[in-house]
């Protein structure tokens, strides 16, 4: 290596490393001080109970509406999700492999609705919901949320199943499996964990998500009671506690964020977990 | 020649986009005997092979016209049966690809999709099938085992076990030693050697002492045409084209 090369090599070494270190910093900020500030507030009474009246100028009380409300949600919304989008993601990469270009097309409409902001779903639920007549409710909120996760599901099963290698299609072609076979038998096998990491991923996104369930999940201090009663959710808890003037109301909405945190991190290792029992299956090319 | 044809290539044409990948192919591939196609990289080998099993199919770009007949059944034209046709024909690739499952049902799902069902028949088979491959003693107590466990050589006799699983007719293999190292190739080329008894093989290499190894006839391609065919003894012994002496001579490959 001559001298400049030496330089530059290092160089860009360094800023590799500072992008990633100053990344984990502030995610590691943000993380301490919700532990910080939630910790504090966090009791039993709180996981068990629901708000009493006046729960958010300082009386007692729990958010275990929002917490179940949001589980119910988020659920609801990934498992319908699942259903709907891994079918689609294998039609994209088995059924139309000899129609590039329409596969392309809906590549493109897809990342163009994953950047809608939820808020927007959020307007088109409610107006579905006007529409035929319907109250916020958890039905209301799941559809919603369904459609808002839709194609960040699809497409990251997308990315994953299009690195099924060509030679593992042909070689269970050859042996004479048809397209179901191969669609159902071998790419979901060979993407087990990509799979897993598409639906936890749409799951992070949809229980952490207020705009969307804003108008069309509704509120209430109540327990989730059926699928066409409004449900709480913990992003709406934490913002209508963050809205409280009362300082020990605002920690409480840190001890919900910790909560929600915390969930996304269990659900997290148990997938993970499931992850790697199929993962040995796994051709390495 | 008082051989059955088992194969039968006529004019066969591959473009892909503007560009002629195989020009005017015409073979007759016998029974029961090794036909050996040789040819520099990049002369249309590997595609010829494909055309016969239709995973051209897989490739959007390549357009195909021509007849290849087996059996009075012309395979370019066959539309709802290609899934029972590609079940005549075993492929071994390049590279093994063994199924994402374990080493037993990756014989298991070949088997399957012949029709077998039934446990103890499965069984009997699995059992079959890997020693025909010359892989039932290495691994008989590790059947369980997911098939991404097993060595580069073994897979690739996995994937033979299980091309003969669907029993076929005909046996196709592209390159099918080029990624293993010399042990494991001859073990693939002494299975060869007993199986032709039972099935007609087609084999793509480069590899020209493999050739003269194994084969019966040879069909020498070069630039998407079939520059020489005969048998083994003649192509190699008396050579009647430029381009093939050429090529044994090692001038160019």
């Amino acid at each position: 290596m001559t001298r400049a090369q030496k330089i530059e090599e290092r160089f860009f070494k360094l800023l590799m490393i500072l992008a990633t270190y100053f990344i984990l910093a502030i995610l590691a900020v943000i993380i301490y001080s919700i532990f910080e500030k939630g910790i504090k507030s966090i009791s039993w009474e709180m996981l068990t109970q629901v708000p009493q009246g006046g729960y958010y100028y300082g009386k007692g009380g729990g958010i275990l509406n929002a917490i179940l409300g949001s589980l119910a949600l988020a659920f609801g919304a990934t498992a319908l999700a699942f259903i709907i989008g891994l079918p689609v993601a294998l039609y994209l990469n088995v059924f139309l492999i000899r129609h590039k270009k329409v596969i392309s097309i809906i590549r493109f409409l897809l990342d163009l609705v994953w950047g809608i902001p939820s808020i927007v779903y959020g307007a088109f639920g409610f107006s579905l919901m006007i529409f035929f007549g319907l109250q916020t409710s958890l039905l209301a909120g799941i559809l919603t949320v369904t459609l808002f996760i839709l194609p960040i599901m699809i497409r990251s099963m997308d990315e994953i199943l299009c690195t099924v290698p060509i030679g593992l299609q042909e070689a269970a072609y050859s042996l004479g499996s048809n397209k179901s076979e191969i669609a159902f038998k071998i790419f979901t096998r060979q993407s087990v964990s990509g799979i897993i990491t598409a639906v936890l991923l749409s799951f992070g996104r949809g229980i952490g998500d207020a705009a969307a369930v804003l108008f069309t999940a509704g509120y209430t201090d109540h327990l989730p009671n059926g699928l066409l009663e409004p449900v709480a959710t913990l992003p709406l808890s934490i913002f209508f506690q963050l809205s409280s003037p009362v300082p020990e109301v605002q920690n409480r909405a840190y001890a919900s964020a910790l909560v929600l945190t915390l969930i996304i991190l269990i659900v997290s290792l148990f997938s993970r977990g499931l992850g790697k029992r199929y993962h040995k299956t796994k051709i390495n090319f | 020649m008082d051989q059955t044809t088992k194969i039968e290539i006529r004019d066969l044409n591959v473009f892909a986009g503007k560009t002629q990948i195989l020009k005017n192919i015409n073979i007759d591939i016998p029974k029961n005997k090794i036909t050996v196609i040789l040819g520099p990289s990049g002369c249309g080998k590997t595609t010829l092979l494909k055309c016969l099993n239709r995973l051209t199919d897989l490739y959007p770009e390549l357009k195909v016209s021509g007849q290849i007949m087996i059996e009075d059944n012309n395979i370019l034209e066959a539309r709802e049966d290609i899934y029972k046709l590609r079940q005549q024909m075993g492929l071994l690739s390049q590279r093994p690809y063994p199924l994402p499952m374990t080493i037993y049902n990756n014989i298991a799902f070949a088997l399957k999709l012949r029709g077998i069902r039934n446990r103890r028949e499965t069984h009997k088979l699995v059992m079959h099938y890997l020693q025909q491959a010359n892989l039932w003693d290495e691994i008989r107590t590790r059947l369980r085992e997911p098939a991404s466990r097993l060595s580069i050589g073994q897979q690739q006799r996995l994937c033979l076990a299980r091309g003969l699983a669907v029993n076929p007719e005909i046996i196709l293999a592209d390159e099918p030693t080029s990624a293993l190292d010399p042990i494991s190739s001859q073990f693939i080329e002494e299975t060869f050697g007993r199986l032709k008894n039972d099935y007609t093989i087609v084999l793509v290499t480069h590899i020209l002492r493999q050739a003269k190894r194994i084969a019966d006839n040879v069909v020498f391609m070069y630039l998407g045409e079939v520059i020489e065919q005969g048998s083994v003894e003649e192509v190699f012994g008396n050579p009647k084209m430029e381009k093939t002496k050429l090529y044994l001579g090692g001038t160019f490959n």
